[in-house]
């Protein structure tokens, strides 16, 4: 019956409503930001990097039916143990981040498992008790730093505990370990567009072998790659762009493979169980999956990439707040998924990736757009913490009619 | 048959829940390739014992069971719906047990996907092998030929008529391998006539095959047609335990109820006249699997008229788009008023009542009382049952209990009390607590919708008797829309027969079978006039 459905732009803008209303904003706000477009794009580029891992992380939890997991800043904790343990042996560079990577692993599966164990207590409040979830590690957390650290176990090294010996400092210094991940191959931007390029034909060979039909998506899009590509390398007007763009490539490559890997995962048995769970909790179980140990799963991923997620984005930052660096994760993460137009329910890897790159182009342009339409730069910051809380609080009232309606 | 050991035996089973005890000791035998039939009213415990032996949840959250179940001879223990799997135990849900966003392929091979070998799966085990997409495909097609269903397996679940819902149900126990025996829970209730020929027809293979049916059904001729041997239970107790040959349909529905079952007439009919109460101009609604399209109709005051038709052809759709639960275009018009379609609130308001068809979502608050669920629209939009002191009104308990009991007294709700919750009771008695529901509001014009889908013969009659009596004791007019042809002739004065979104005539309820056969295969030839 539908198989004759042709392109309707109509359809086509309420289906991607969200998306295009926040592409339009960025668009206006750019323009009014006065600042150069390459400069925005060259910290876009910065912040997706250092963000897309923890709006990725989401997935597993959303397609598990446990909605958007604010919960991932018991990872983002678990990360900062990490980092906390890799200074206090002196390390630096990518060693430290190894390191701390290797340490984060055990703490945040096991504040996944927690987190999920209490998600499985409280079905249907997910959201809901992986907010609070986040607020009690908080306490513990503080805890942790402000009287075990230096207290109970003794830390050598003066910079990172307070003049009294008990308790870290609030603000710690990472200059050995920045940019230990983006440092290591960093290229401008056209020719990153080419190492896509280049990427994207051999995928596009592959699947032409494979398949032995040629991939017309992927042929257009290799040529389009390859177009801007010498676009960028050849028009005076994009030179800016190549002068001043510079992208991490191994943090992209990372957050490739990360994404190969979501994709790889929801083909898998596990993926298929969790997506059954997440649509049904009640009749998976019927049919004899294990849905409490699949919610756990999710969650034990979700919270284990989160983690990494921080650590990624802490040695991108260069200074760590250790009271304060994981509080807004879960929450920036959530508006970013949903603002690439996610629902509680249901959310893929475009939409994480255009939401990320969405979300934190407007974070940027905001103030200086503030400033220049309404002379004030305050105004526009109050905007990007209105976008936050009021994309989040629409989607949940969205999801609830949705939900009404669909009793029908 | 003797030496031959039975394949399930339940053997005095018992089961309370709350402190009422909805089983007091059933005893049930399956034979190794039959079709065994379990008969018994709403509310007799049927359902209970099915989740015992399917290990539900609800059992076991609510104090387990008394009795054994013994499989081939030998005692099992089943506590989850895994663990009667692994014996080999399939179920065909009353209520469908798929999941609307996956495909049916998806479906039937939820949980038992074939794998194959990928990248994660090298490292990481078991679980993170892929599924193997071209197996999932194939085995859900020699499944669905194997029904004899033209489907497509890529197809999502979510748009399908609920007739075919059931068959993918059906498909998924067809597919699993390893079974021994079926239990299918009222699989024709939703069906239309030729799907449930079909169903019987594939029944009947699967026995041949040597997998034992335990088949629950009100429909006594399939009983008759399909069975070896049959269970009667009533009211939680055995009742017999009967060769199907050597009985009949009677026979059956006396042991059920426990009193001779009489055929509804009624006692007068409706004059045919020109008063027409309500006129229905080019509603069109719409209802995924039910779309109207464009039904004209004119309902005369007084009368009971039968709305009938295929399963999926719209004549669900035509009472849902009246009271404004699906869009809706056209024109109605009640006692010479347009009604507003899409505003539930104004049907209401114009005193036009509405039982669902899905009792369990769209008639009830499942969690609340009996006497709540019976008050609420009477409350909601005419302010009955409530206390005025000043500008803050209460609800008047007393009131609302007094209006339930009367209610539970008149429409026999079996019940623990007007305080006990809807969501226990069975599915006969919520289908009363809605008539109730409906009643309470005092409406001009009661639109039902299947009312006896999933019903006992005995409750069915009350329903159907408790329409009657408002026809024609309170000249109420009555729209009754029922897959069941007979039991539309049986209580109305005049049929309307909808076919493909349309009603394609509207006879006399005295009319021969054989007419409204053609009318619901859409030939209208010959019909005019």
């Amino acid at each position: 019956m539908f198989k004759n459905k042709k392109f309707n732009i109509k359809e086509f803008l309420s289906e991607n409503a969200v998306p295009v209303v926040f592409l339009t904003l960025s668009i206006i706000f750019v323009y009014y930001s006065g600042t150069q477009p390459a400069i925005i794009m060259n910290d876009v580029v910065a912040r997706f990097a250092r963000n897309a891992f923890f709006v990725l992380s989401l997935l597993f939890p959303v397609l598990a039916g446990m909605g958007l997991n604010f919960g991932i800043v018991v990872g983002a904790m678990a990360a900062q143990i990490g980092i906390y343990t890799a200074l206090a042996l002196e390390l630096s560079g990518l060693p430290a981040v190894l390191l701390a990577t290797v340490v984060c692993i055990p703490f945040a599966l096991l504040f996944g498992f927690l987190s999920g164990w209490l998600n499985n207590k409280t079905k249907g409040q997910e959201m809901l008790t992986s907010m609070f979830v986040g607020y009690f590690a908080h306490g513990v957390y503080m805890l942790l730093f402000l009287f075990i650290i230096g207290g109970i176990i003794p830390i050598n090294v003066y910079e990172l505990v307070l003049p009294s010996g008990v308790g870290a400092r609030s603000s710690l210094d990472l200059t050995q370990i920045k940019g230990a991940l983006d440092s290591i191959v960093k290229v401008d931007l056209f020719t990153f567009v080419f190492i896509l390029a280049a990427l994207s034909a051999v995928i596009t060979v592959a699947n032409t072998i494979k398949n032995k039909k040629l991939d017309v998506t992927k042929t257009v899009l290799t040529v389009a790659l390859v177009v801007v590509g010498v676009a960028g390398n050849t028009l005076p007007a994009l030179s800016m762009f190549k002068r001043v763009v510079k992208v991490p490539v191994v943090t992209y490559a990372l957050i490739g493979i990360l994404c190969a890997f979501i994709s790889m995962f929801f083909k898998t048995k596990l993926g298929q169980d969790m997506r059954a769970v997440g649509m049904n909790m009640e009749i998976a179980e019927v049919s004899g999956i294990n849905v409490n140990k699949t919610r756990i799963t999710a969650n034990m991923i979700s919270v284990v990439l989160s983690a990494f997620g921080q650590i990624m984005f802490l040695q991108n930052l260069g200074t760590l707040s250790t009271y304060t660096a994981h509080q807004n994760v879960g929450m920036f993460a959530g508006a970013a998924l949903l603002i690439g137009g996610a629902s509680v329910t249901k959310a893929t890897v475009p939409q994480a990736l255009l939401g990320t790159f969405l979300f934190h182009l407007l974070f940027n342009v905001s103030p200086l757009a503030g400033q220049n339409i309404f002379g004030s730069a305050l105004i526009g910051e109050y905007f990007r913490v209105f976008i936050v809380y009021g994309v989040i609080a629409l989607a949940i009232v969205l999801h609830a009619a949705k939900k009404a309606s669909g009793k029908k | 048959m003797e030496n031959l050991k039975p394949v399930l035996e339940m053997v005095d089973v018992k089961k309370s829940y709350f402190g009422n005890q909805v089983l007091k000791g059933v005893s049930l035998k399956v034979m190794p390739g039959e079709i065994h039939a379990l008969c018994g009213e709403n509310g007799a415990g049927k359902s209970t014992l099915m989740n015992i032996l399917f290990g539900m949840p609800v059992i076991h959250s609510t104090g387990g069971f008394e009795g054994e179940i013994r499989m081939n001879g030998e005692v099992i223990d089943i506590k989850t719906p895994r663990d009667a799997m692994k014996y080999g135990i399939g179920m065909v849900h009353q209520e469908f047990m798929l999941i609307p966003g996956f495909t049916i392929e998806e479906n039937v091979k939820l949980n038992r996907e074939p794998l194959k070998e990928s990248i994660l799966g090298k490292f990481l085990g078991e679980p993170m092998k892929n599924l193997n997409r071209d197996e999932i495909r194939k085995d859900t097609q020699a499944a669905l030929d194997q029904l004899g269903m033209d489907m497509v397996p890529a197809d999502k679940v979510a748009g399908l008529p609920v007739g075919y819902m059931q068959f993918v149900e059906i498909a998924r126990e067809i597919d699993k391998r390893g079974v021994k025996l079926l239990v299918f829970d009222e699989p024709t209730a939703v069906l239309t006539e030729g799907e449930a020929e079909r169903l019987l027809a594939a029944m009947r293979a699967l026995a041949d095959q040597g997998i034992a049916i335990l088949f629950i059904t009100h429909r006594l001729d399939e009983v008759m047609a399909a069975t070896q041997h049959i269970t009667i239970i009533r009211d939680g107790a055995f009742v017999k335990y009967l060769n199907t040959a050597d009985t009949n349909v009677t026979e059956i529905s006396a042991l059920m109820v426990g009193r001779e079952v009489e055929v509804i007439e009624r006692a007068k009919h409706h004059e045919a006249s020109n008063e027409i109460v309500m006129e229905i101009e080019n509603l069109e609604v719409n209802m995924p699997g039910e779309m109207v399209k464009g039904v004209n109709l004119k309902v005369e005051k007084g009368e009971i008229l039968g709305i009938g038709g295929l399963a999926g052809q719209g004549k669900i759709g035509i009472a849902n788009g009246i009271m404004g639960l699906y869009s809706a275009t056209g024109k109605v018009t009640f006692e010479g008023k347009e009604v507003a379609l899409n505003n539930p609130k104004a049907a209401i308001n114009a005193q036009i009542a509405f039982v669902s068809e899905d009792r369990r979502g769209v008639g009830l608050l499942l969690d609340e009382s009996i006497a709540f669920n019976i008050a609420v629209p009477a409350m909601q939009n005419q302010g009955k049952f409530l206390k005025k002191y000043g500008p803050i009104s209460l609800m008047d308990q007393a009131a609302i209990t007094e209006n339930a009991n009367k209610y539970i007294e008149e429409l026999d709700i079996r019940c623990t009390g007007p305080n006990q919750n809807v969501r226990r009771l069975s599915g006969g008695n919520q289908q009363k607590v809605c008539i109730a529901k409906a009643l309470t509001s005092e409406p001009k014009i009661i639109f039902v919708s299947e009312p006896t889908r999933g019903i006992d013969i005995g409750a069915k009659r009350l329903v159907l008797d408790t329409l009657v009596k408002l026809n024609e004791e309170e000249g109420m007019t009555v729209v009754i829309t029922s897959s069941e042809l007979a039991e539309l002739k049986s209580v109305c004065d005049r049929i309307a027969i909808v076919t493909e979104g349309k009603v394609v005539g509207v006879l006399p309820a005295s009319e021969s079978d054989a007419k409204f056969g053609l009318l619901m295969s859409g030939i209208t030839e010959g019909m005019e006039g």
